[in-house]
């Protein structure tokens, strides 16, 4: 059994509660974790020129800060505990990209935490989870 | 004593808060007197007519530019526009670079450069002067624009600069430096120059004063007359706050509001056409009659077909360059997929939004007609007489007012909006060729900046005349030089072309699922 597990994670300490929640399944089983991290993103957003010329810098600049800042360390201390890991980090929509995530690596399950916050903005637009329920081609845990 | 000094003091005092107004009236006087005398001679050069005609050659240039490219390119607007449709929507870019510059956000922002004025204020113009027929002429003239736009924006993305540290600067003081270098050509780097010189003129006069000075006319028609200068250190405050401050907020929201008032203009110009739909083929009757007798217009046909072609030409600035620039930053690794891109512009902004405006002009009946149906011509016998008395915005908007009694509000705030966002996308362009002239740098680029927000002072504050003469002739010198260009280097657009067209009849290249 070499299930995997993709893990919606951006640094905060929901998608920590997800990823610890992951961990342990995968240990139980034998799997191994997908960390990801998706840049929320639209090519349909509308830039100024200044921005238009100094994106791709941009993108490169939060490459690297999304390698450096939230994955480094997280997958160093998975590593040490014999956690077999994976990162992933891209732009685009989040829930849409978890499930691409999930089938391209043959996922056994996605795991994401939840704010906890039920704002107005969700009520209207739905939210990561919301979407992501409706969607997703495995099992989905979201952990509160 | 004491007494006596106060009162002096609070006369001297009331006297200067009552000369203020005055004072400021005769500087706004004083700049017009200098500007027109300044610029007259560079306005008379570019927009002089053929000998014993009233049409401009820099429109004919435009125009035969437009032609020539849509001939050697095989009509590739009509062939092609599915594709460009596709191409915005992202079927062909690789998700892998998402987070890039899409093909939709290159074509947006070129676009909140050109919608704008001209859409509004310059198609009411044409249709008072050339009458319905001039519509005709200007879909017609759009229609081929397209063309230029694919030719130009194609060179921009394939000559741009892409620096170490991932930025990139494209335009044509790009594509005529490397092109011609390439071809084995002389003269690129003069045309460059010249070209970055008349760009540094047009941004600071058609995409700053002009828009400030339209931008004050209209305010003042909501709040009553005030000195321009008040109008223009209030605008130059907030671009400074953008292009010097960085201030990104600003010019999100108003990149966010731009289009939103763009679709919300077209929306209501289609309501109104469909509140009148029964006048719906009368009003193409007049365009199409017009079109080729003039219908009593002052000029007869030739004067519908000026009034189109330079409508058009001013409007959607294919040919001109500037969108070259824009485009430049967009991902793709092949530099003909934004040309197809960016021949939607023109449409959109023509064929689209300008026929929009003139038909809801036609077909709320703002154009006086006499019982003969010819039209009615004004006392100067300039322009056709108009149901109020109304010319440029003014004329736009009494039409929609017409129809929806509070629409000029929400006109003048898109007016307002649109010449804001055509500024921030000049001080752009002209950034861009004057850093081309005098080397990329903190201090060269704060320099310009500076200067062009003096020139949103002048503009609002110099009045429409010498004004709007000198923003034209200095965008439309930049066609003289990037069309020159442009039919030097069309062959290697061909080539682009004709490859990609190939690899994508073979499947080379291939939608992304």
């Amino acid at each position: 059994m070499s299930g995997k597990f993709v893990v919606g994670y951006d640094g905060s300490a929901s998608s920590q509660r997800a990823l610890e929640f992951a961990v342990d399944r995968a240990k139980a089983q034998g799997g191994a974790i997908v960390l990801a991290h998706v840049l929320e993103w639209s090519p349909y957003s509308f830039l100024t020129p200044t921005e238009l010329e100094e994106r791709h810098k941009r993108r490169e600049e939060e490459l690297e800060r999304a390698e450096t800042a939230i994955m480094t360390t997280i997958v160093k201390d998975l590593r040490a505990q014999g956690v077999t890991v994976d990162t992933v980090i891209k732009y685009g929509n989040i829930p849409e990209l978890l499930v691409k995530i999930a089938k391209d690596c043959g996922a056994i399950q996605i795991v994401i935490g939840r704010s906890g916050h039920s704002t107005f903005g969700a009520r209207v637009f739905g939210s990561v989870a919301g979407a992501l329920v409706q969607s997703a081609p495995v099992p989905c845990t979201i952990v509160p | 004593m004491h007494r006596k000094n106060l009162h002096a003091a609070i006369a001297a005092a009331g006297l200067m808060m009552v000369s203020a107004p005055a004072y400021a009236q005769s500087v706004d006087e004083k700049v017009n007197q200098l500007f027109a005398s300044a610029t007259g001679w560079f306005v008379n050069l570019i927009f002089s007519n053929f000998p014993g005609t009233a049409f401009p050659w820099i429109v004919a240039w435009l125009v035969i530019g437009a032609t020539v490219f849509t001939l050697y390119f095989g009509f590739v607007q009509f062939r092609a526009i599915g594709h460009s449709i596709a191409l915005v929507k992202g079927d062909y870019s690789d998700p892998d670079d998402a987070g890039e510059v899409s093909h939709f956000q290159a074509l947006a922002t070129a676009l909140s450069g050109t919608v704008g004025l001209g859409n509004i204020a310059g198609v009411a113009v044409a249709v008072s002067i050339g009458g319905p027929g001039a519509t005709f002429w200007m879909i017609l003239a759009g229609l081929m624009g397209m063309a230029s736009k694919f030719t130009e924006c194609t060179l921009g993305v394939k000559y741009r600069n892409e620096y170490a540290d991932g930025r990139v600067s494209g335009g044509p003081m790009y594509y005529l430096t490397k092109g011609f270098a390439e071809r084995g050509l002389p003269g690129g780097k003069v045309l460059a120059v010249m070209f970055s010189v008349f760009c540094i003129l047009g941004a600071l006069g058609g995409g700053n004063m002009f828009q400030a000075n339209q931008a004050h006319q209209q305010i003042t028609g909501i709040v009553g007359a005030y000195p321009g200068w008040i109008t223009g250190v209030v605008f130059a405050g907030v671009v400074f706050a953008v292009i010097v401050g960085g201030l990104k907020s600003i010019a999100r929201v108003t990149e966010k509001v731009v289009p939103f008032m763009g679709i919300l203009y077209v929306g209501t110009a289609l309501i109104i056409i469909l509140m009148n739909a029964d006048q719906i083929g009368w009003a193409f009757g007049q365009i199409f009659a017009g079109a080729f007798t003039g219908l009593g217009v002052a000029g007869g046909m030739i004067g519908a077909l000026i009034q189109g072609f330079k409508r058009a030409a001013f409007s959607n600035e294919a040919g001109v360059g500037s969108a070259a620039i824009a485009h430049s930053a967009v991902r793709t690794k092949e530099p003909i997929t934004e040309g197809f891109v960016s021949l939607l512009e023109p449409f959109i902004d023509t064929v689209v939004i300008c026929t929009m405006t003139a038909l809801v002009i036609i077909i709320t009946g703002q154009l006086v007609a006499g019982p003969d149906g010819n039209y009615l011509l004004n006392e100067a016998g300039t322009a056709i007489q108009t149901v109020g008395g109304t010319s440029g915005v003014g004329l736009t908007s009494a039409a929609f007012g017409s129809a929806i009694s509070w629409f000029p509000y929400v006109l003048a705030l898109a007016v307002v909006l649109f010449a804001f966002s055509t500024m921030i996308s000049w001080s752009y362009y002209g950034l861009k060729a004057w850093t081309y002239l005098f080397g990329e740098g903190e201090t060269t680029e704060l320099v310009f900046k500076v200067i062009f927000c003096i020139f949103v002072v002048i503009g609002a504050a110099a009045n429409l005349g010498p004004v709007i003469d000198f923003s034209d002739a200095a965008i439309f010198a930049m066609a003289v030089v990037n069309i020159i260009g442009l039919y030097f280097l069309m062959p290697i657009v061909k080539r682009e072309l004709n490859s990609y067209v190939s690899r994508l009849k073979s499947g080379e290249i291939k939608k992304f699922e």
